[in-house]
Formats: structure tokens, C-alpha cells, sequence
């Protein structure tokens, strides 16, 4: 039973509807909204809806946002081939991996001394990914303040070449090098694309159906040999799985020892 | 306070493939054995099934079961003028852990190294004279060969189920599968799983060069299986989700499916998992190992005194043990002298990815972690390499193993790295693109070696292990050599555009390579150029067995765990019917 108020729009139809060229409109303009509406007023969209399509955001702040939201459409753009970066929520995938363990340093040696490595060393700062998210962010925001200028008022253009100036490294963020920035960032929006939705991108698999690429499950063993023949099926989420695909041993115990 | 246990037979240092197999055969045996493993008790049900098993962000690139690096990771440099540092995040290679090991996310690419490269240093120096070699590399004979290794090969194949063709059986080569490999005493226990459309096309270019393609022998079963030991393993529906993951299917041979429940239901073994073992303890002489010392997952200290350990961990792990024990004298690639940590070695991995027009479609997500077809016409001493500068080779194979888009979306060489140029070539090309794995030897090198962290600590306050490591000239010419090969297959494919990606220095741990790590505790006949005897017995102190890829001289052109298999037999057999009937040294030095 839907609560009342509530319009009737499945999240497959909303996404689809969002279709492959529109941009969604930026959280931090629903934001500003809320803001200032006036006591009493309706208020544009209800909780349920923000789930549904916008993101809700919990570890960016609405200036981060501002300029996550528009780098991640430039490193992966809406075009004719489909739904870019926005539409397909990485901006959300990346407040939530940030926000939680991944953030704090989940799978980071986090222990000094703290030395300027090679790169075959990988990375060597003491910042965990929040940080320097954060770091970064604050530190190109007020690059950008200097200027009187916003990252997201640029031209697609300009956006592009204060990408390329960040990932070419010339700038220094506060201690993190823009270069390391650029990558993590580069990274995880490619991570946010084509993770399972469950994480909050690639919403309604849409970078999945661009490619082809059926999901989290499927049993091939006929398909394979079938050499040459494209495999159309709807893609499969984790959170889809209505097959339950639990498959029990007929001889072994579900739990030993 | 330490808690000091009751006196066991034989405690075991890791309970993945190796500590499985041996702990099986020693309590079958009679005698009482306690395996201790650091990670957590898994099955594949509850904890390996679908749908929560097939997530790439976790698996693949969160590594969910690898060894916990927040506690114990390794330190690294290039050269020993560098200063090594934490490799903060595992990339090149991942051991994991947890019960099973790191069999539980292996690929089950299951492989014989050839005769030859059991005696190498021997059979280099007669087939192309003793100036040949780079005096740099420290490669040298194993200590045993592949005539006593053959039913200890057999043995392991069929335990896991292994799908492939034999190619020479007792000399006689057969059709279909690899004319040059080593003579097997049988046929594969389960014929070759079904081949894919890369498969397909990468032999019908070879054969047509006058190569001798195979399928890849697997363990991800073609047909049904029940083993020896009486365990049924199932027919793998090629899910794509393979390495990096555990199988929810039984389909994939790992302890899990092949050997643990017959394992855990022998009253002779205790598992305790969550203990981190510190350390092999000595008794005064240094001659004698007494037992273990572990901590526990709740932080509580235990000795556990047993008459024989055996250490079988992953290979920098066992390197790791041995050095924290104080057993065996550590190297020194200044002097040359010293044994535990020398011959650390690796693989040498190239690629080639060949594009194709859109009417080719691949489907690269239907695949196991070891489906596809190879050659082995340049790996090993195959070929000729009078004039070439190098020894060891690699096999060349459409053997791809996924489609899993986070890690696998192919473009070609210019391809801008993000924007709509590098979008357009994601579409365009996901699902008509081959890429070929050009899996290459791995020689040691007297500057390559491992030892113990003078700054670095684990969660337990231990150094970690430093791994310093680069590429020899040999294996850099090497992948030159067998990449040139791979593009010219990847044209007679008939792809529009070929690219071949030779490996090239310096080594870097923040790309994936292989998880092929080998050497440090090697295995020989002469106790200043080896750690272990031919049955993997410390000279040092010989009621201690060190049992795992550490063992390897150099690594070979194949992947190394049907060598690691049959050694492991091979010791289970002189553990059974040599030195537990009589305990002392099994080879005088």
C-alpha cells in the first residue's frame, strides 16, 4: 500500500523518463529551494521522491556538490550513447562510499612515517579518502572564490581544461597533489558508473544496458558456445536477484566445524 | 600472559590449499594436528552465495577477501638504494586469506611446468653454453624432478577435477592438446570445458600461423566429479565471476569443495581460526623448532608445542615466518651469501588486445576463470632462443576470464581517459574486443630479494616484510619477444587494430599483475643456495617444513599452482613414509 501523496513513479520509470540527454536538475538547487521557502509553503518534492531520483547527501557539502556534481557529468558526459555521470547518480555513489568505511580508510594502511614515495609505491599521504576530499575540495572552492567564479558557471569547455590542469598536477590542494585528487576522483566515478546499484550509481543499470553487460547473474553454460550471438536480457542488480540463487549442496551441510 | 597448550603432533601454519591437503593426509595418518589460520571459518554456504558473492565494487575492487593490509601489509622499493614504504593498498598482487586461502578466489588455470624448467640452470648450460646466461640471474635446478613429481601431479589433477586434454600421454603426443608439455601418466580427470567465441578465434589464427593451440586446463569443472576423497564437485555455467570471488556453485576446486569436509570430520585436526601466528619457536640449540607462538582473535597469547610445524602460507608469508622465527640465515644481496629471502621472483605479464568491427561480438562476461585456449609454442625452452638474448618464454592465450565492467571496459591505444571521447570508445568497444594474456617466466636476480622492514610494523607489532624487486633484462627482452608473437596472432584474427603491450619497467605494485609471487624460501641441493631440501625440509632445523610457491627457484611460464599442488603431495608422501617413521634430516647436506 503506497502512502497517499505519494505519485506513482517506479524507480525503472523515473530514470527512463529522465531520459538519456537531460541533465537532472543539481541537489543543491533543490536545496536552496527548501531553504527558503516560506512556513507553510508545499514544499517541490517529498522525502520519498528524494530517494527515489535525488540524492540526499550526507557527506558533501552543498559547495562540494556543486562542483562534484558537474565534474563527474564532464569525466563521464550524457550523450547520445546514454545517461552521463549525473543521471546515473555517481555524485550520490561518491557521498556514500566517502561518508562510510571506504571514506575512513576501510582496506588503507594508515600507519607513518609518512615519506614522499615513487610511483610504484603507490600512494603514501596520511589523508584517508574524507579527508582528502574534503582538503581538495575546500581548497579548489576557494580557488574558484578568489576568482568570483564557480566551477559549475564554466563552460563545458572550461570545466574540461580546469580538469585537465588538476590532473595534470600543477596544482597543489592544500598538501594533496591535484594530480592524486583528479585520479581518486576519476576513479571512483568510473567505480560509481559501473558498480551494482546498489551503491547508489549506475542507476537503473543504466551504464550496464549501454554496454551490454547482463550483470550480476547469469548461468551462461548454453549461451557460451553459441559463438558470435549477442545476449539480450535485462541486466540483473543484486537487489534484483528474485531468484534467490542459493545453491545448497546435495551432500554437504550448509555449515561444518 | 601466555597460555601454554597441549603438545600436538603437528600444528600447521595456514590453512589454505597446501595446510589443507597436508593436515588431511597427517590426520588420516593417525597423527594429531592442530591448523591454525589468521582469517575467519568460510563455506560456500552460507557466505560465498549469491546474489551478495557477484559484486565487482566489493570483490574486485575493495578486495574483500584478500589479507587484511590495514594489519599487515608488505613494504616495497625498486632497488636497494630506495627507501622502501608501505604498499598501502594491495594492487599487483593479492594473497588472501581466510579458510581455504587463497585457492578459495583463484582462477583455476591449473598447469604443469615442463621437465626442463625443474632442472634449468642444468639444461640452459647444455643446450646453449655456460656464457649465455645474464650473470646477474641466480636461477638454478629444483632439486627434484618432473618423473618424481608426475604422480604427485596426477594426484592433485585429480583431486581438484581438472577439465583439459592431455597432449602426451607416457610419450606418445596426442591430438588436441599440448604437444609439448612434460609426459602425463593419464588423461585429465574431466575433458575441457566448452570453449568461448575468443577461444574459438584465437586457435583458428594460431593453428593457422602452424601453432599448436589447446583449451586450458581448468579447474572449473566441464561435468560432475566426485574425487577421491569422496566429494562431489558441479559443472561451472561460466558466471564470470571467478577470480577475486569464492564460487557459489561447488564448481571451482578449492578446499572448500575439494577436501575440507573430509578434512574437518577427521577427530585428528583441530582448526582454530582467527589466530595470527608470530613466530616458530626454537628450544636453545636453534637445531629444534618446539612449537608455535599465536595470538588469537580476542588478543590472547598461546603456545602451542607440537614435534613438527609446518608452515604453509603464501609465499612472501612463509618467507615472512621464517625470518620472524630466526631460522636459516637471511640474504644479503651485497655478499651474495645468505638463504631466506633470495630468489624472490614473480611472472612477467604482457597483453594484447585486438579490436574488431561491430559486427563481431564477443560477450566477454560469459567466461570461468579458466576457460579459452592457448599456446604453449613460446613458453618455457619451447623455442630456439639461440641469438635472442634471453631465456624462458610465456604462453600466449585468449584465456580472458570476464566482462566485469569497473575493471573491464577495453580501449584502444589514444584513447582519451575520460570525457565523451573515452565514453564513446567504452560503448563502442566492450563487447567487440579480445585481449590475450602473454603469462611470462619470471627468473631470479641477485638484486631482487626479500627481507625483514627496519621501520614498518604489522597490527601485532612485527616488521613487515620489504620486497625489493625489478624486472630483470632477461624478462623485459623476454616480453618483447613473446608480445611481437601475440600481435601477429591478434592480425590474423582479422581485428582492425591490434595493440600489444609488452610488460616494461619499472615494476610498479599499483597495477594488477598476477598474484604469482614465488621464491624466498627456494628449495635446492645445497644448503648455501636454498632453505629447504628437495622435500622442503629446513636445513636449519628439520622438524620444520616450509611448503608453498616459496619454495620455487624461478617461476616458470605457467601459473603455479598445479606445481604447488604436486609438491604437495610429493611432501605429504615424505612426511608419511621418510621422516615421521624416522625424524631427523632427509637429506644430508
Amino acid at each position: 500500500m503506497k502512502p497517499p501523496n505519494t505519485p506513482h513513479v517506479s524507480r525503472r520509470s523515473f530514470v527512463a523518463g529522465v531520459g538519456a540527454a537531460t541533465v537532472l536538475p543539481p541537489a543543491t538547487a533543490l536545496l536552496t529551494d527548501s531553504a527558503q521557502a516560506a512556513p507553510g509553503a508545499v514544499r517541490p518534492k517529498s522525502a520519498v521522491q528524494a530517494s527515489a531520483g535525488q540524492p540526499v547527501y550526507l557527506f558533501f557539502n552543498v559547495a562540494e556538490v556543486q562542483f562534484i556534481e558537474a565534474a563527474c557529468e564532464r569525466l563521464i558526459p550524457a550523450d547520445d550513447s546514454g545517461a552521463g555521470a549525473l543521471a546515473a547518480g555517481v555524485p550520490n555513489y561518491l557521498d556514500k562510499q566517502l561518508g562510510g568505511a571506504w571514506g575512513a580508510g576501510e582496506r588503507l594502511y594508515c600507519s607513518g612515517p609518512w615519506l614522499p614515495g615513487t610511483a610504484s609505491q603507490g600512494y603514501q599521504l596520511p589523508f584517508t579518502p574524507a579527508e582528502l576530499f574534503h582538503t581538495a575540495l575546500r581548497a579548489i572552492n576557494h580557488d574558484f572564490k578568489k576568482r568570483s567564479s564557480r566551477f559549475s558557471d564554466l563552460s563545458a569547455d572550461a570545466q574540461d581544461a580546469y580538469l585537465k590542469t588538476l590532473e595534470g598536477g600543477a596544482m597543489d590542494l592544500d598538501g594533496v597533489p591535484s594530480a592524486v585528487f583528479f585520479d581518486m576522483l576519476l576513479r571512483m566515478t568510473v567505480e560509481g558508473f559501473f558498480s551494482d546499484p546498489v551503491y547508489g550509481g549506475n542507476r537503473d543499470m543504466v551504464a550496464w544496458r549501454m554496454i551490454g553487460f547482463p550483470g550480476a547473474y547469469a548461468d551462461y553454460y548454453e549461451a557460451i558456445d553459441r559463438h558470435g550471438v549477442k545476449f539480450v536480457r535485462e541486466p540483473l542488480s543484486i537487489g534484483e536477484d528474485r531468484h534467490g540463487n542459493v545453491h545448497v549442496h546435495s551432500e554437504i551441510p550448509a555449515s561444518i566445524g | 600472559m601466555v597460555q601454554r597448550l597441549k603438545e600436538v603432533d603437528v600444528v600447521v601454519i595456514g590453512v589454505g590449499m597446501v595446510g589443507s591437503i597436508l593436515s588431511k593426509e597427517l590426520a588420516a595418518a593417525g597423527y594429531k594436528v592442530v591448523g591454525l589460520e589468521r582469517g575467519q571459518t568460510r563455506f560456500t554456504v552460507p557466505e560465498f552465495q549469491s546474489p551478495a558473492i557477484h559484486d565487482e565494487l566489493r570483490f574486485d575492487i575493495r578486495k574483500a577477501l584478500m589479507q587484511d593490509n590495514t594489519r599487515e601489509p608488505v613494504t616495497f622499493r625498486n632497488s636497494s638504494s630506495q627507501t622502501a614504504l608501505p604498499v598501502r593498498r594491495w594492487e599487483s598482487f593479492l594473497p588472501g586469506t581466510g579458510l581455504g586461502g587463497s585457492m578459495v578466489h583463484w582462477n583455476g588455470q591449473t598447469y604443469r611446468f615442463h621437465a626442463t624448467d625443474f632442472q634449468l640452470a642444468t639444461h640452459t648450460r647444455e643446450r646453449y653454453g655456460k656464457g649465455f646466461l645474464d650473470p646477474d640471474l641466480t636461477i638454478q635446478d629444483w632439486g627434484v624432478t618432473y618423473d618424481e613429481l608426475e604422480p604427485h601431479y596426477d594426484r592433485f589433477e585429480y583431486l581438484l577435477g581438472t577439465s583439459g586434454k592431455a597432449g602426451n600421454l607416457h610419450g606418445q603426443v596426442q591430438p588436441g592438446g599440448d604437444p609439448h608439455e612434460s609426459p602425463r601418466s593419464r588423461e585429465y580427470p574431466t575433458p575441457p570445458q566448452k570453449e568461448h567465441f575468443q577461444g574459438a578465434m584465437f586457435r583458428k589464427a594460431a593453428m593457422g600461423l602452424g601453432y599448436h593451440p589447446f583449451p586450458q586446463p581448468s579447474s572449473n569443472l566441464s561435468q560432475p566429479y566426485t574425487n577421491p576423497e569422496g566429494l562431489k564437485l558441479n559443472t561451472c555455467v561460466f558466471c564470470g565471476f571467478c577470480e577475486r570471488y569464492a564460487c557459489e556453485h561447488y564448481a571451482k576446486s578449492t578446499p572448500q569443495t575439494f577436501i575440507l569436509p573430509v578434512l574437518l570430520a577427521n577427530p585428528n585436526f583441530e582448526l582454530r581460526t582467527g589466530c595470527q601466528v608470530q613466530r616458530i619457536n626454537l628450544d636453545s640449540t636453534k637445531k629444534r623448532a618446539t612449537g608455535v607462538t599465536y595470538i588469537d582473535a580476542a588478543g590472547r597469547e598461546f603456545e602451542q608445542p607440537a614435534s613438527l610445524v609446518i608452515t604453509s602460507l603464501f609465499a612472501i608469508n612463509n618467507v615472512r615466518m621464517m625470518l620472524l622465527s630466526g631460522i636459516g640465515k637471511p640474504y644479503d644481496p651485497g655478499t651474495g651469501k645468505g638463504v631466506v629471502g633470495r630468489n624472490y621472483a614473480y611472472q612477467t605479464m604482457s597483453s594484447v588486445a585486438s579490436f574488431f568491427d561491430e559486427d563481431v561480438i564477443i560477450n566477454p562476461f560469459m567466461a570461468s576463470g579458466a576457460s579459452g585456449t592457448l599456446i604453449n609454442d613460446f613458453a618455457g625452452d619451447n623455442f630456439d632462443h639461440s641469438g635472442l638474448g634471453f631465456i624462458g618464454g610465456a604462453f600466449i592465450g585468449a584465456v580472458n576470464t570476464n566482462g566485469r565492467p569497473i575493471q573491464y571496459h577495453p580501449t584502444p591505444p589514444g584513447t582519451p581517459k575520460w570525457g565523451k571521447g573515452w565514453k564513446d570508445a567504452v560503448v563502442k568497444y566492450y563487447n567487440h574486443s579480445v585481449m590475450f594474456s602473454l603469462h611470462g617466466s619470471s627468473m631470479s636476480q641477485r638484486q631482487n630479494y626479500a627481507d625483514l622492514d627496519p621501520t614498518y610494523r604489522d597490527a601485532w607489532g612485527q616488521p613487515l616484510l620489504r620486497i625489493t624487486f625489478e624486472f630483470p633484462q632477461n624478462d623485459l627482452k623476454m616480453a618483447e619477444y613473446v608480445t611481437a608473437r601475440g600481435v601477429e596472432i591478434g592480425k590474423a584474427m582479422g581485428a582492425k587494430q591490434v595493440a600489444g603491450a609488452p610488460r616494461k619497467g619499472p615494476y610498479t605494485t599499483q597495477q594488477y599483475q598476477t598474484t604469482h609471487n614465488t621464491g624466498g624460501t627456494v628449495m635446492g641441493s645445497d644448503p648455501s643456495t636454498s632453505v629447504v631440501n628437495r622435500y622442503l625440509q629446513s636445513w636449519d632445523v628439520p622438524n620444520v617444513f616450509v611448503v608453498g610457491a616459496s619454495a620455487y627457484p624461478q617461476n616458470a611460464s605457467w601459473n603455479p599452482t598445479g606445481t604447488l599442488g604436486a609438491l604437495t603431495y610429493w611432501v605429504a608422501d615424505a612426511l608419511k613414509n621418510k621422516y615421521l617413521k624416522n625424524p631427523g634430516h632427509l637429506v644430508t647436506a
